[in-house]
């Protein structure tokens, strides 16, 4: 069996094809502790986590705390309004301070790419990448290849369709770097305004028509305008965007009839996506929200659960 | 009280000296330099430089002392000790300090600081606008008074063009130049180039056009004006091309980049090492490339240090939050003398983009070597090889991303106005 020795999870880009499959194996054999009566098991009693979030976050941080609790890790919260962050702090002397009591892993989220690798190189806890400005999200791309996987029976050989704001998109990149490893096409698409110049260069095709880029494809995955970053300066107005670039139920008839379709939350129903479709047969979005427990208690054990 | 530099190989690109020669200094000027020379009497300081080069002293046209206003960055003394080490006998420093170098008294305070603290010449550049806002002109002429010797909103582009215009205009009665700093701010809303390392760090990307816009806009002002102008910190491809282009046809357009344009590339951005964030920002290869081949046909005249020194907590940040900058003129020569072992410059090119180029831009009586000449000059060796340690650095700014590479010549010598202001162990 493969031996897991890395420190920190801090994107995709470095995890090679057999570490990722590696994840998702160990992903799967925490999977049925989440369906069982109780829900716990003393894989990391003793252990501390600490959750940084200094962005808002329900989903990716509410998965962390659920799964850190699942294998009897101590959590702790902390977000950038009740931080002293917002007193001037540097990231610099929080990590000092966090890592002063001893925690053992530090799930960060952070508005600004590379504060994730910042934080490794001066805590000795395992830093988790929980999202990192418009770089990366390594665990959202792990949870959305093992629901691939399970839906799919396979990675290799799937035509992945990418739509919305590729530019801006953490998750996006950390597709991308994920569904390169493995035999896949994968096109991206979206308004031009929101496809980054030499895309191509990460191996995927760009597809500025939605129509052509979603057929025969076996996964959707559509990304959030992201408003909160000033996404609308790149488009018209949300109207316009959601009349061109919202899935709807006719173009999903143009894709594979197994097709699932993906979103990795939270979604703005009518402008993204239609309820119709949300809410439709090929959608696999709360799978993914599942399967985020089962992929992040692997991560845990992976990175803090071995010999201490 | 003399100096004799022996049996060195002396180099002057403005008098076309290429050969072993001595050199001889009485008081703060060249003496002699003949072959052999045997001085009578007994206050002679005798430096044996077999094996090194003799070259005029390097001046930098681009440069931030900090003062007034940020000497926890670096101070007039810190940054001339600096530029001493790596070099250079005169430079020019930015006027983006605090107050910013707008109007006399400031220019007054920072040559009267040189004087009494200084190891080099510091030539103060002027404000082209008032506070550096790009609004109204700046007072050109009292700053032109007190010894200014160029004017440049640096750090900013002029983003009105009828104030450059103006400002190209009205420096036509001091004849100084007017160096642009040339960025397009809607299009420089990143911190790092937009290419392919951007793909992989998704940090805010800053395109090349954002600089090329601006080349090409100034240019056509200053070639409308009759006026010269210089563009410093020039990085990418599209630069190099249109100021090639626009010099068959408009002689009084001048240029400079920095060695980090010519030696690192975006993948360095990778690691999010924010002594990587400088502004403009580091380039593809393709660019890197392009900038040699403008330093080889001489469509780039100048080689500049753009300095940036930082304290410790304006870089140890997020790499958004980081200050910009490279604390650079320790290294700046040594890293140029890169493009001499590659083959793509001779020393006796290199040294006219340290030395006569920028002297005649300045129009400063300085950077070669003569007779009667002041006795500006340093000695160096091409092949020492050194690492690079940014805790040894003389500046305050241990802001660099070449910490730890090993480098293949440095300056062992410096002389300033007769006097040996360095001198390293070596010599």
């Amino acid at each position: 069996m493969m031996k897991w020795n890395r420190k920190d999870l801090l994107g995709i880009q470095e995890l090679s094809r057999e570490e990722i499959l590696f994840i998702l194996d160990t992903a799967e054999s925490f999977k049925e502790i989440s369906r069982r009566e109780i829900k716990k098991v003393p894989t990391l009693r003793g252990k501390t986590v600490i959750t940084l979030f200094y962005e808002p976050s329900t989903r990716t941080r509410t998965s962390f705390e659920i799964a850190a609790k699942r294998l009897s890790a101590d959590t702790i919260n902390i977000s950038a309004n009740t931080s002293s962050y917002v007193k001037g702090e540097t990231l610099k002397d929080t990590a000092k301070n966090l890592e002063s009591m001893r925690p053992d892993a530090i799930v960060i989220r952070h508005s600004m790419p590379g504060a994730p690798h910042m934080l490794s190189k001066i805590v000795d806890a395992s830093v988790i990448n929980g999202g990192d400005g418009t770089h990366e999200h390594p665990t959202q791309a792990l949870l959305d290849l093992y629901t691939i996987r399970e839906k799919k029976g396979t990675i290799d050989g799937l035509k992945v369709v990418i739509i919305g704001d590729i530019s801006h998109s953490r998750v996006a990149r950390s597709n991308i770097f994920s569904l390169t490893k493995f035999n896949t096409e994968i096109v991206c698409s979206g308004p031009p305004t929101m496809i980054p110049p030499h895309l191509e260069d990460l191996g995927v095709r760009v597809e500025y028509d939605i129509n052509r880029a979603i057929k025969d494809a076996d996964v959707i995955m559509m990304l959030r305008i992201q408003k909160e970053r000033g996404g609308i300066s790149y488009i018209p107005s949300i109207k316009e965007y959601s009349t061109i670039y919202g899935l709807k139920k006719e173009h999903v008839e143009k894709a594979k009839k197994d097709v699932i379709i993906m979103h990795p939350g939270p979604m703005n129903r009518g402008i993204e996506i239609t309820d119709e479709v949300a809410d439709g047969p090929y959608s696999v979005i709360l799978d993914q929200v599942e399967n985020g427990v089962a992929v992040r208690m692997a991560i845990l054990f992976l990175l803090i659960g071995g010999e201490t | 009280m003399k100096i004799l530099i022996r049996n060195g190989r002396i180099i002057d690109p403005q008098h076309y000296i290429d050969e072993k020669l001595d050199i001889l200094i009485h008081g703060n000027r060249i003496e002699k330099i003949d072959k052999h020379i045997r001085p009578k009497g007994n206050d002679i300081q005798v430096i044996d430089a077999s094996h090194h080069i003799i070259a005029p002293g390097l001046i930098d046209i681009h440069a931030h002392l900090r003062e007034p206003g940020f000497e926890y960055k670096e101070t007039i003394k810190t940054g001339t000790m600096a530029a001493v080490k790596g070099g250079y006998t005169s430079i020019v420093c930015m006027a983006n300090t605090d107050p910013v170098n707008d109007n006399k008294s400031i220019t007054e305070h920072i040559i009267k600081q040189a004087k009494a603290e200084g190891l080099c010449r510091v030539f103060p550049c002027g404000a082209i606008s008032k506070g550096l806002k790009g609004e109204e002109l700046a007072e050109i002429g009292e700053m032109f008074s007190a010894g200014i010797i160029a004017i440049s909103d640096d750090g900013k582009s002029v983003k009105n063009a009828d104030l450059l215009k103006k400002a190209l205009e009205y420096a036509l009665l001091f004849n100084i130049p007017l160096i642009s700093h040339c960025e397009d701010e809607n299009l420089a809303q990143g911190y790092v180039h937009e290419g392919h390392a951007s793909l992989f760090s998704g940090l805010d990307t800053i395109p090349s056009i954002a600089e090329e816009v601006v080349v090409k806009r100034d240019i056509t002002i200053a070639q409308y004006v009759g006026a010269p102008i210089h563009l410093t910190h020039i990085s990418t491809a599209g630069s190099v091309e249109a100021i090639a282009m626009a010099k068959k046809k408009y002689k009084k357009i001048t240029c400079d980049t920095c060695p980090h344009y010519f030696t690192l590339t975006d993948e360095a951005t990778l690691t999010f090492d924010t002594n990587t964030k400088v502004n403009p920002p580091l380039r593809s290869k393709h660019d890197l490339e392009s900038i040699k081949e403008g330093l080889k046909n001489n469509t780039i005249d100048i080689i500049a240090t753009d300095h940036a020194p930082h304290d410790l907590t304006s870089k140890d940040v997020e790499f958004n939050l980081a200050s910009w900058g490279i604390s650079g003129i320790e290294t700046a020569f040594s890293l140029s003398l890169r493009l001499v072992h590659e083959g793509v410059l001779t020393l006796n090119e290199l040294l006219k983009k340290f030395t006569v180029n920028p002297a005649k831009l300045l129009k400063l009586p300085y950077g070669h070597l003569a007779p009667e000449g002041i006795a500006d000059l340093i000695v160096f060796n091409p092949d020492i090889e050194w690492v690079v340690n940014k805790d040894a650095f003389l500046s305050k700014g241990k802001n660099t991303p070449f910490h730890g590479w090993k480098l293949k010549g440095k300056n062992l010598l410096t002389i300033v106005n007769g006097r040996i202001v360095y001198r390293d162990p070596a010599i």
